[in-house]
């Protein structure tokens, strides 16, 4: 059994601070992605668990073993890394059974390693071949053979996927949540796709400037950003960012400008309740736009607002098409079924769903 | 933008730039080569002739019992600084490959003998081992009484002061060279292997070194091309001597061609070493084009 | 390993052990590379008399200039007894044009080469690059012909030209080099734009390849500088350059053997390139690895 615990850790190479106090604690067999921009610190974060990069302050734990100066080796971890990192001059065999003979385990215990994994990630029939002879899915997954077949407590990832195509991703992505599934092992997984993050992770760690933003479920993570960053960070297309000021009119509302006009947002009870008497306050209303919709084409809810504004630009994905248009001089896009879109210039009304707005302080980014 | 004719002397500009400088390249190189050749196949001695004479001349050549120890000892010459060269040169970039601080310094201090001439390495070389003066003196007087280091007036063993002063001047480029190869060896493979469990010795003899055969292939190259090559360090060091102790192919052609005028035996040992150059580098070149 | 440098490693006497060891073998080798260079310097400083009295390793009992003076102005190369200073002016005056203009060939034709793929452009390459491997003996005797022929036997336009000349195969493989590097999507810009070959050149190319320029020019240099076989081949007395001259001052067997003089003359001789060596290492370092596939 091996949880992870991060207790104050902070890295610094030279005067530059890339990880500034972090505490962290990881739970036997969580699958746990740290997602954030690039340069945000996660693989920072990665490579100090690892071992491959030295502590400048605070302890780590793996399995409640401090292995602040224990060397990668003795850690029991595995690790996959973006380049795959696999040993050009072995053949697939020899990169995976590496890992086994620094450590003098027998012949034959290897042999049959590498025969349960090779099966596994199909890839019994390369094992002979040298990875500049593999194509980009065949080494990935050599480099997951390479991890898994040491069967350690403890496996890392750091950005595995982000060197194969959208198609080969997905595919992968579905594999390494069953390989999780079935061997219950403590995963911490290194990525810049908060689409990974929302499909793998049992908990998501959103990263920003050396620091952890929030630590939750996906779906936590998704419906209850803690601030503007991680609210526009999770989600594709991102969230819409309506800047506006508190108003009082019968229950509260946001009042954003509109051009020469004004647009009033009304909130719900829910969300008013907790801004109450702070009128005139500077906000960021967030909508998703899964919440912006074709009026009248959902079941109706509690608290719905419409409004009326022409399209500027329309989008199709397939299943959904996107409607660009515009409050105050700002874009805002709204997800509709594709047999409710409008050419550009047309007049469209919209139905919010404010009952899932978010609300921040344009001041200090946090959630109100 | 003017005329047809304009166009057409636009379009063909790069081939009329490129053209003279060929040109010079056919005649200066391949012209030459050829002209060589042919002299090497006639009686020319101190004036070329153009008579054909056969093999003559290699016959002489290779019944020349100075050339027999000119050739001996460019194989001793070129065995011992390959190999000293590699080794030192290895040995150093691993070291030097571990995170040492004065890193910059110590690679400055490895690599200047490279910016030196040969004939300043042959001339200090020269010095230090003065059997008189030099190394042996220093030892004697170091309490070593009868300390002895003639090598350098020492027929059998004078080819080996060369082999140390090539080596002195050389290593420090197969160094640099070595270290250059270590640095490009992606970093994540480096922690994959630690990951591994893999110690410092096996990633460098399991994983790094494995992947540096390409430079060592071209450092084999350049060293075997410098040591065929080698004559100002042998003029500067030796002189040839003692008597033609020291003789490499490169001063014995020079020594035929100029002092005594033989011109065409000169040739003939000029194209053997053309044969040999190119036995080791046109297989090279040809497979490093290739792989662009 | 520089970014990997931070892997946790055991720490215990045994790591110290090696570490001290790892340092006692560099610094050995500090010391083997180093020692004829303080030899040559502190032999250069002493009194014939004090050379004789006292060591090879032991530093000079009070800096004394005389040798350096007599080897730069004094000293007998041959019969003149100029010192090296008139050879060391014959180096520079060689050395100047020849770098300049087989740099700017170079240049030149590997860009003709790489940006304008004409047919056959490989091949002449191929041919072309040849020329920097073979050994230079197999030229010498029809060079020293055509030098005659020319006129420019025994003078320093005759060694600019020949060093020129067997310079273009290594310039114009360090340009094809860099070029290959250099986007082509660059040159078609700028013929849409209306340049032409040469605009093209000087105004787009050539300010981008400072970088292949200034090895190119530290490369050229260091090997012009320190050539030594056609300075012995193709000149003669009082043309010589200062490689050739050395080893006339070293081998002047008439009078005393001046020990103190031959290292302030090879000190003299070395001194340009060692300067560039100090100055620009890391561009000399990077000259040497691209000249990696030529030797």
């Amino acid at each position: 059994m091996a949880g992870i615990s991060l207790k104050g850790v902070r890295k610094n190479f030279g005067a530059t601070e890339v990880i500034k106090g972090i505490d962290l604690d990881i739970e036997q067999g969580e699958f746990v992605v740290l997602v954030g921009p690039s340069g945000c610190g996660k693989s920072t974060l990665l490579n100090l668990i690892a071992g491959l990069e030295t502590l400048s302050a605070g302890d780590i734990l793996i399995g409640g073993r401090t292995v602040n100066d224990v060397p990668p080796r003795d850690r029991d971890i595995a690790m996959v890394f973006q380049s795959y990192a696999l040993y050009p001059t072995k053949t697939v065999r020899d990169n995976i059974t590496f890992g086994m003979e620094t450590r003098g385990v027998p012949k034959a215990a290897q042999a049959a390693a590498l025969k349960e994994f090779a099966g596994l990630l199909q890839i019994d029939h390369l094992l002979d071949r040298k990875p500049g002879q593999l194509s980009g899915g065949q080494r990935q997954r050599v480099a997951m053979g390479r991890a898994l077949v040491r069967k350690p407590e403890v496996f890392l990832f750091d950005e595995p996927l982000s060197n194969l195509d959208a198609k080969l991703r997905i595919e992968m992505r579905t594999e390494i949540k069953k390989l999780h599934q079935r061997l219950g092992k403590t995963v911490v997984y290194v990525t810049h796709d908060q689409i990974e993050a929302m499909t793998l992770a049992s908990r998501i760690a959103v990263m920003d400037e050396g620091h952890i933003r929030q630590l939750a479920d996906p779906e936590t993570v998704y419906e209850d950003p803690v601030d503007l960053f991680v609210a526009g960070f999770m989600g594709s297309p991102p969230m819409n960012m309506l800047a506006g000021r508190l108003v009082r009119d019968g229950g509260m509302a946001v009042l954003c400008d509109d051009g020469p006009s004004q647009i009033r947002f009304p909130l719900p009870d829910r969300i008013a309740g907790r801004v109450a008497g702070s009128e005139g306050r500077d906000v960021v209303l967030g909508l998703r736009p899964e919440t912006i919709f074709a009026a009248g084409t959902q079941l109706p809810g509690p608290d719905r607002f419409l409004f009326e504004r022409p399209v500027v630009v329309d989008e199709p994905t397939g299943p959904d098409t996107m409607i660009v248009f515009e409050i105050g001089g700002q874009d805002l896009i709204a997800r509709v079924r594709p047999k409710d879109a409008r050419p550009p210039g047309a007049p469209f009304r919209f139905e919010v769903e404010m009952d899932r707005a978010k609300l921040f302080d344009a001041r200090t980014g946090l959630r109100l | 933008m003017g005329s047809k004719l304009g166009r057409a002397l636009e379009r063909r500009l790069p081939l009329i730039v490129v053209s003279p400088l060929f040109a010079a390249s056919l005649v200066f190189v391949y012209g030459f080569i050829l002209w060589t050749v042919w002299i090497s196949f006639t009686k020319s001695r101190v004036l070329p002739t153009y008579d054909f004479a056969g093999l003559l001349q290699y016959e002489r050549l290779w019944s020349t019992p100075r050339w027999h120890v000119a050739l001996s000892n460019l194989v001793i010459f070129w065995a011992l600084f390959v190999v000293l060269c590699l080794v030192i040169g290895t040995l150093l970039a691993i070291l030097l490959d571990q995170r040492i601080r004065i890193e910059g310094v110590i690679r400055t201090i490895y690599l200047y003998p490279m910016a030196l001439s040969f004939v300043v390495t042959g001339t200090v070389w020269k010095w230090m081992l003065n059997p008189g003066l030099g190394l042996e003196h220093v030892m004697q007087q170091a309490g070593f009484e009868g300390f002895r280091f003639d090598w350098l007036v020492n027929p059998d063993f004078a080819i080996y002061t060369v082999v140390v002063a090539g080596v002195w001047q050389s290593s420090g480029y197969a160094m640099a060279l070595f270290l250059a190869g270590l640095r490009s060896v992606d970093d994540e493979l480096l922690k994959a292997a630690a990951i591994d469990g893999a110690g410092p010795l096996r990633i460098y003899l399991r994983i790094v070194l494995p992947m540096l055969r390409p430079v060592l292939m071209s450092v084999v190259i350049i060293l075997s091309h410098l040591a065929i090559k080698s004559f100002d360090l042998v003029v500067a060091l030796t002189g040839g001597g003692p008597g033609y102790a020291t003789d490499m192919p490169a001063t014995f052609m020079y020594a035929f061609a100029f002092q005594r005028s033989e011109l065409g035996l000169a040739a003939a040992s000029a194209v053997m070493m053309l044969m040999t150059v190119i036995a080791i580098i046109v297989p090279y070149l040809y497979s490093e084009l290739r792989r662009r | 390993m520089k970014q990997a440098s931070g892997i946790v490693r055991p720490k215990g006497w045994w790591q110290t052990l090696q570490r001290l060891f790892l340092f006692a073998v560099l610094g050995l080798f500090c010391i083997y590379y180093l020692v004829p260079l303080f030899v040559m310097v502190s032999t250069s400083l002493k009194s014939l008399a004090e050379i004789r009295e006292g060591t090879l390793l032991a530093p000079p009992r009070a800096i004394n200039g005389e040798a350096w003076a007599k080897a730069w102005s004094t000293a007998c190369v041959g019969v003149r007894c100029n010192g090296l200073a008139p050879y060391f002016m014959n180096s520079v005056l060689m050395v100047v044009p020849a770098v300049l203009i087989s740099t700017f060939l170079g240049a030149l034709n590997g860009y003709a080469l790489t940006k304008w793929r004409f047919r056959g452009a490989d091949m002449i390459f191929a041919l072309m690059l040849f020329g920097a491997f073979i050994p230079f003996q197999v030229i010498l005797l029809p060079m020293a012909r055509t030098l005659g022929e020319l006129g420019l036997a025994g003078t320093i336009p005759g060694l600019v030209f020949v060093h020129t000349v067997y310079g273009l195969a290594f310039t114009t493989l360090f340009f094809r080099n860099f070029f290959i590097g250099v986007s082509d999507g660059i040159v078609q810009a700028a013929q849409i734009d209306g340049a032409g070959f040469f605009g093209i050149f000087f105004r787009i190319v050539l300010p981008m390849s400072i970088p292949a320029i200034v090895v190119t020019v530290i490369w050229q240099f260091t090997q012009i500088w320190n050539d030594f076989l056609f300075g012995i081949a193709f000149t003669v007395g009082e043309s010589n350059p200062v490689t050739v001259a050395l080893n006339n001052v070293v081998n002047t067997s008439t009078g005393v053997k001046e020990y103190n003089v031959d290292m302030a003359a090879a000190i003299i001789a070395a001194l340009p390139t060692l300067a560039v060596y100090v100055l620009a290492g890391a561009w000399f370092v990077r000259g040497l690895s691209a000249g990696a596939v030529k030797g």
